[in-house]
């Protein structure tokens, strides 16, 4: 008994030294960081004087800042619907006992053992549009020898945003209503951002596939079969059995491919940086670039805190509802 | 959750299943141009560099822009990749294996010895995996720049070290390791606090598979929290070590931010960071940068060929599913 009690201090003491680690590097900085936020440090000099919530309520009324909100969007939205389309189509066509499955599993997925920083070197050389004088580069050079030259765009160049005019029908519909603040570029489509989806999903469709093929796996042959003896058709049976059980599959691929959307930097920063007028900007790039180049560290962390915030909702759900699964199993 | 399952009968009709063949085919092409378009301008001549050919296959094959991406060109002004590459190597490994190991004590204590609290401190730790960096960059920052002012003294004395001229590099070298801001063991430090989370959930996930009964009996036996670690658990734990090292080694390898941060000296740069600079210069021909990446993503990209199986149940086990 006495062994079993040393036994027990000792296993607290074993994970001490990482429960401290984790409390200090991430409770604890979290909570300096949103300290920071309420100063107005703005040099290299820390200036702990309080000011509330200022630099949060400048923040949302900053240019640069409510592009990057626009950016995180296009590019989340679009992110998604691509690696989660992308990787189901692929998950399911592999599933159907193709030939060549592990060649096919292996090339879909090796871009995840890639850093974002390689991915953004290639990915702007491909997309890289080219000029009057040299002619175009990489993947718009690709289109005209392939006679589609039509497809030719400045690809992440090109400062053009999707939005609603405000001399359109629509924009004049929704002034009359009060919501003319929509007709607003700031409310479009950054076009160059898509550059940065390709790239992005390049890199993480795979791993969607992944998740999708280890759940399709895990449906039993008998629920297809009860359903096709019942009559169902091979899309009735993805549409009304396999896409409702791969449920949970699909929200943990939302969950985390989402967090990394929105904290995503490394790309940005080695694909296109700030981009033209601020289309490819992000929050996490604005982030750094204020705080470590401009020195402006109160601005710094009341973003950083944003983003936190915008994560936390998104997490926080998932890390209990996670924890609530494995009691019940 | 990968089951393996008697070959399903192909319920589909011929034109059908060539259909899936060719949507997988184009697919595959999809995701091999950037290789291809890798190793064709890798390893092109600079006299074949031409954009206008850029997509064609080299004529003469030259190793030239990896020489030159490697060390680098005094001439025309940048910084080869090699002394970031060995930079990455003296990071990546040791901060591996360190975080391998104490995921691995923190995954048996909470598989095993749970205690009042730790249903609570297991996801308390997991959120961590998840945070934007970004929001704990500034004090990290401050606290390595402190770490650095109290271990001024070590690293004045190894520098100060009196050795033979022949090995005169050696204690530079040692000072670097010593963690603090703008040091490689800064960047360990931090590497294998941020490492927690996941190796603590891979190896939690990894043990809990393990039955009880095994630590039961060996609790009858006589041994002790530790003894059951090294005789029972531990050489159960090849796969789960295999798993976290390929997890951990990859994304250390291929972390870009925290190497930005930490390390402002070129001389002690990661190869994520360097690589980032090369590329950002305008100076640096493509075909250059194009070897500079193939190099930068090699070791990564080796492992998954090789060990492609544990990288798969790593990138699950990421997802939370064990």
């Amino acid at each position: 008994m006495r062994r079993l009690n040393r036994d027990r201090i000792l296993s607290i003491a074993l994970i001490t030294p990482s429960a401290v680690a984790i409390l200090v590097f991430v409770y604890g900085f979290i909570g300096f960081t949103g300290f920071a936020s309420l100063t107005q440090w703005d040099t290299l000099f820390p200036d702990y004087t309080f000011v509330g919530l200022r630099n949060y309520a400048k923040l949302f009324t900053i240019d640069r800042f409510q592009l990057d909100l626009r950016n995180t969007v296009t590019f989340t939205a679009f992110f998604l619907l691509a690696c989660l389309s992308v990787g189901f189509g692929l998950a399911v066509l592999i599933d159907q006992r193709i030939k060549g499955e592990g060649l096919f599993r292996g090339i879909f997925l090796f871009p995840m053992a890639i850093s974002f920083v390689v991915t953004g070197v290639v990915w702007r050389w491909l997309l890289a549009p080219g000029t009057e004088q040299t002619g175009s580069y990489g993947v718009n050079l690709l289109f005209e020898q392939a006679g589609l030259g039509f497809l030719r765009n400045g690809w992440y160049t090109a400062p053009i945003i999707w939005h609603i005019s405000s001399e359109s029908t629509l924009g004049i519909l929704l002034q009359s209503i009060g919501l003319g603040f929509l007709a607003n570029s700031k409310f479009g489509i950054s076009w160059p951002m898509l550059s940065v989806v390709i790239a992005a999903t390049w890199q993480m469709s795979g791993y969607t596939m992944a998740m999708y093929l280890a759940g399709l796996r895990g449906i039993p042959d008998e629920l297809r079969e009860a359903a096709r003896v019942d009559g169902a058709s091979e899309f009735q049976i993805y549409r009304y059995i396999i896409v409702p059980l791969l449920t949970p599959i699909t929200l943990s691929a939302v969950i985390i491919l989402g967090h990394i959307s929105l904290k995503i930097f490394d790309l940005v920063v080695a694909m296109t940086g700030s981009g033209p007028g601020f289309s490819t900007d992000v929050p996490a790039f604005y982030m750094f670039d204020t705080t470590f180049r401009g020195n402006h560290f109160a601005e710094g962390a009341g973003i950083a805190m944003i983003i936190l915030l915008v994560v936390a909702v998104l997490i926080i759900p998932y890390l209990i509802y996670s924890a609530r699964m494995e009691v019940q199993q | 959750m990968t089951a393996s399952r008697l070959p399903r009968p192909s319920r589909l009709f011929r034109p059908q299943r060539l259909l899936i063949y060719l949507i997988l085919i184009l697919a595959a092409a999809f995701f091999l141009l950037p290789v291809y378009v890798l190793l064709i301008t890798g390893l092109k001549s600079f006299q074949e560099v031409n954009l206008a050919t850029m997509w064609a296959w080299p004529r003469n094959l030259s190793l030239a822009s990896f020489a030159k991406a490697w060390n680098g060109s005094q001439a025309e002004g940048f910084r080869g990749l090699s002394g970031s590459f060995l930079n990455s190597i003296y990071l990546t490994v040791p901060a591996t294996l360190i975080s391998a190991m104490l995921g691995s004590i923190n995954g048996y204590v909470l598989a095993k010895w749970r205690f009042r609290g730790s249903d609570v401190l297991f996801p308390a730790m997991l959120f961590g995996m998840f945070i934007p960096y970004q929001s704990i960059l500034i004090p990290l920052v401050q606290v390595l720049q402190r770490i650095g002012q109290i271990t001024k003294p070590l690293s004045a004395t190894l520098l100060a070290l009196a050795v033979p001229p022949a090995l005169a590099w050696f204690p530079p070298w040692l000072a670097n390791f010593v963690p603090a801001y703008g040091t490689i063991g800064g960047l360990i430090l931090v590497h294998v606090v941020y490492g927690i989370p996941i190796t603590t959930l891979i190896f939690r996930n990894y043990y809990a598979a393990i039955p009880t009964e095994l630590v039961e009996a060996a609790k009858i036996d006589g041994a002790g929290l530790l003894g059951i670690y090294r005789w029972v658990l531990f050489p159960l734990s090849m796969p789960g070590f295999v798993v976290v090292i390929i997890w951990q080694f990859t994304s250390i390898w291929n972390d870009f931010l925290f190497g930005l941060i930490v390390t402002s000296r070129p001389a002690v740069q990661p190869i994520t960071v360097a690589l980032n600079n090369l590329a950002g210069s305008y100076i640096v021909q493509w075909n250059v940068q194009m070897a500079g990446a193939l190099l930068a993503a090699l070791p990564t990209l080796l492992i998954y060929i090789v060990l492609g199986r544990f990288f798969m149940r790593g990138l699950l086990a990421g997802s939370l599913k064990g």
